[in-house]
């Protein structure tokens, strides 16, 4: 695989350049992930509104481009969404960097499908495919308040 | 020195990876295995395998004599005074907290001091904290200075009349840091408290001689010195292996058990329960052969030129910046490039089969202190050359053409 493919301009430029990147005021919610190979975290900070729709998504670390981009990438594509919508668009992503490479959803716009498939090529890399879920089970794991840090030795 | 013969000797040289000649930079890691290595694990088990030390059959007899003699190579490898001072263990890893359980059940209670550096690697530091945790022993870590060098100074001031134990590695898996054991020890010696030294890194690329050293114990894993996984290797100062309990209990190293009382083999099999890695120890004597048909001098002359040689070009190369600076380098290369994260570095060089390590190499301590989370690190084995320094720099390149870096 040509490595251009795994290091497309899109994440590239996402991992320099994260989007919502910091921590946003008055968050409801909070998660951190971490990934004990290699040391790389995340701290999800997420603010619910009454309608519990993503009001603000935004996060901090350190990681690799994949998974600074994966995450830049999610908030992008998260906020506005409700809750349940959140959780499903984090399971078909999950989907496509595990199985199917395509980004099936009936939660995203093709632009935003296109965009998180820049992502896909992850697949071939399986000692990558963590770095670009870290955040993703962090997300899920801020959503659903749980207390415990997101281990990517842990999950799946 | 030869290099190409020595290269011949290792088949996995032949390999290509991602359609590329393997360039293998990751012997710190573990080393690759020279054929007569791999040939004896197979002639053993084809030709020669059994338990040893049990039966009385031919078969049985020649394995255990196969497996003692590699003991005497240890022996004579490291300098040891008796060949009852070498335990055969899985690896350095378990061969530290073989020293650790022991001695912290005989020596140690709470309050009591466990002396350990910045430097270590995580299995001289998790064996400790059982300790800590069990016991209500208290850590110190000696500090390092920016180049990497541990600060004896400082190292001095922490040893109190509480201090029961100094553990320090030889040889640094990130910053390649040679540390002065002889002057630890003799700092140790004035207060009559036992050095610990791991000797995992430095095994396959400094001359041991234990005796010099002086040190109590040190420790050694075979893979790394070119020998088979599985092997590991304690040497103990005589003393403390008598006055010390057992450590795992099982067949092989008890003298009499009754209902109501057990007593145990002598050495070394007090320390030998169960059926050892029988093949790989007698594997593990042909890796001592390897390394003493090149011999120290050589090893070390082309590994400080190779290091010299590598270190020259990674500084060329824009943004890259090398972790450490100490007094005296061994072949441990690590690196960061600014913009590019390791595992992005070693994801791409990859690519042109160039094989490192990318993370904290099991040392946070030391990351923390350098405030790095993770770093790249190339690191040298006999076979490397000064095109495979040259392929490595190249694969660099490409990491910054890969990211745009100007």
């Amino acid at each position: 695989m040509d490595l251009k493919e795994l290091y497309q301009d899109i994440i590239l430029e996402h991992g320099k350049n994260p989007r919502n990147f910091g921590k946003c005021e008055k968050f409801t919610h909070k998660a951190k992930g971490y990934n004990p190979l290699c040391g790389d975290q995340v701290q999800v900070y997420l603010k619910l509104n009454k309608e519990k729709k993503v009001e603000d998504l935004t996060f901090e670390g350190s990681g690799c481009a994949i998974s600074i981009a994966s995450t830049s990438i999610m908030t992008e594509l998260v906020k506005g969404k409700s809750i349940e919508v959140s959780k499903k668009i984090v399971i078909d992503f999950l989907e496509m960097i595990k199985n199917t490479s395509e980004m099936h959803s009936n939660h995203l716009d093709e632009d935003q499908k296109i965009k998180i498939m820049s992502l896909s090529g992850v697949k071939q890399y399986p000692m990558r495919v963590k770095c670009a879920t870290l955040a993703w089970h962090t997300l899920t794991s801020a959503i659903d308040e749980k207390k415990e840090e997101v281990n990517t030795e842990v999950i799946e | 020195m030869d290099i190409d013969s020595i290269r011949s000797q290792f088949p996995i040289f032949s390999k290509k990876i991602n359609g590329k000649p393997l360039i293998y930079l990751d012997s710190s890691n573990s080393s690759q295995k020279p054929l007569s290595v791999i040939n004896t694990l197979d002639y053993f088990y084809k030709n020669e395998f059994s338990n040893i030390g049990r039966s009385i059959h031919s078969l049985a007899v020649n394995a255990t004599n196969k497996f003692e003699e590699t003991r005497i190579s240890v022996k004579n490898f490291i300098n040891a005074n008796s060949k009852d001072e070498i335990i055969f263990t899985k690896n350095a890893t378990e061969s530290i907290n073989l020293v650790a359980s022991t001695f912290g059940q005989k020596n140690i209670k709470a309050g009591d001091e466990i002396l350990i550096t910045e430097l270590e690697h995580h299995s001289n530091y998790v064996p400790w904290h059982y300790l800590r945790e069990t016991k209500g022993a208290i850590i110190k870590f000696a500090p390092i200075n920016d180049d990497g060098d541990i600060i004896i100074e400082k190292l001095k001031e922490l040893v109190t009349s509480k201090t029961k134990i100094i553990a320090v590695t030889h040889l640094s898996n990130v910053t390649g840091t040679v540390v002065p054991i002889k002057e630890i020890v003799e700092i140790a010696r004035k207060k009559n408290i036992p050095v610990l030294v791991d000797g995992c890194q430095s095994a396959p690329h400094l001359k041991i001689d234990v005796k010099d050293l002086d040190c109590d114990f040190y420790a050694i894993s075979g893979h790394k010195v070119y020998g088979p996984t599985g092997v590991g290797i304690l040497y103990a100062k005589k003393k403390w292996l008598e006055e010390l309990p057992p450590y795992i209990g099982g067949g092989g190293m008890i003298s009499e058990v009754k209902k109501n009382k057990i007593t145990y083999a002598p050495l070394p099999e007090k320390y030998e329960a169960g059926t050892m890695p029988t093949a790989e120890v007698v594997a593990f004597n042909e890796s001592i052969k390897f390394m003493q048909s090149i011999g120290f001098k050589n090893i070390i002359e082309h590994e400080k030129e190779l290091t010299n040689y590598a270190l020259e070009k990674l500084k060329k190369i824009n943004s890259v910046s090398i972790v450490g600076n100490p007094k005296n380098k061994a072949g441990v290369i690590s690196f960061t490039i600014k913009g590019i994260h390791p595992h992005d570095i070693s994801t791409i060089v990859d690519e042109d089969g160039v094989a490192i390590r990318a993370g904290h190499h099991c040392c946070q301590i030391l990351h923390e202190k350098l405030n790095l989370t993770a770093t790249a690190r190339a690191s040298i084995g006999i076979y490397n050359t000064k095109e495979d320094i040259d392929t490595l720099c190249n694969a660099i390149e490409n990491c910054r053409k890969v990211f745009n870096l100007k």
